[in-house]
């Protein structure tokens, strides 16, 4: 099948996540990931992000497919089911908005600058090698910490699923695409038709 | 002449479990699956083939093939 210039977009989430490591505040790039999609979803009524742009769910393709670091099984019935689709959408928004409180607290001057990256909204790593201070204010490290804790959350549980199941199976629980599907329904209808 | 009925392959999706992510379309040699208005994916049955690609590929498994007469 004939490649296009968008199947190469794994290099770009790669890249995002290595410049991550050595600099945090390049986790603001990950804003693209968020926004894109959504503006896909609301001006155009289509998930042509998932469908095409998704570096993320390239790299769990290849990684799981071409590299073969997956079982290939099935999801269980539990996890593709709305309640537990709607369920982690609901869950990562309150941690989403939990992080940007942080990042208020930070700007607000409440609270000092923690430089972690926090893995599965639990595990604190430190990442202070990534920040040394810049012309900007503290509050926007925080938000690029923060960010970052849930870039990198999202793909160590895409990994895992990864591993255990098919390749993509972090696409059927992913808060974007969950979130994109329903703009999607709310624009056109909860029946596909041509 | 009488109609002889043929029996058929043909993937049938369970769209009501769908996550419209694309895998099916990517992989599919006939492009004969898509992802309609980010809803659900939908099968040109005049084009499908069934060969299962799209099956195997589906993360959350909602693609089945089925015999169908023709």
């Amino acid at each position: 099948m004939k490649k296009h210039w968008y199947d190469y977009l794994w290099i770009v989430e790669l890249t995002y996540l290595i410049l991550g490591f050595f600099n945090i505040l390049f986790a603001w790039i990950g804003l693209f990931f968020f926004f894109i999609p959504l503006i896909i979803a609301i001006a155009r009524g289509t998930k042509g992000y998932c469908n095409r742009y998704c570096g993320r769910g390239q790299v769990f393709g290849l990684l799981g497919g071409r590299f073969g670091l997956s079982r290939k099984k099935d999801i269980p019935k539990w996890m593709k089911s709305k309640a537990f689709r709607y369920g982690f959408l609901i869950w990562f928004f309150i941690m989403f908005f939990q992080m940007l409180w942080n990042t208020y607290l930070v700007f607000a001057g409440t609270q000092d600058l923690r430089q972690v990256v926090t893995l599965l909204w639990t595990f604190k790593l430190p990442w202070n090698w990534a920040y040394h201070g810049t012309l900007f204010h503290p509050g926007v490290a925080q938000f690029a910490f923060g960010f970052y804790s849930v870039m990198l959350t999202s793909t160590v549980l895409g990994l895992v699923t990864m591993v255990l199941f098919k390749p993509r199976s972090w696409c059927v629980y992913c808060p974007m695409g969950t979130m994109t599907q329903l703009i999607c329904k709310a624009k056109n209808g909860n029946k596909p038709s041509m | 002449m009488e109609h002889v009925k043929k029996k058929r392959r043909r993937a049938v999706v369970n769209q009501k479990d769908c996550v419209a992510c694309g895998c099916c379309v990517k992989v599919c040699p006939l492009s004969a699956i898509q992802v309609i208005k980010g809803v659900a994916a939908q099968v040109d049955e005049s084009k499908c083939v069934g060969c299962g690609k799209c099956a195997k590929e589906c993360p959350a498994s909602v693609i089945e093939i089925r015999e169908v007469e023709v």
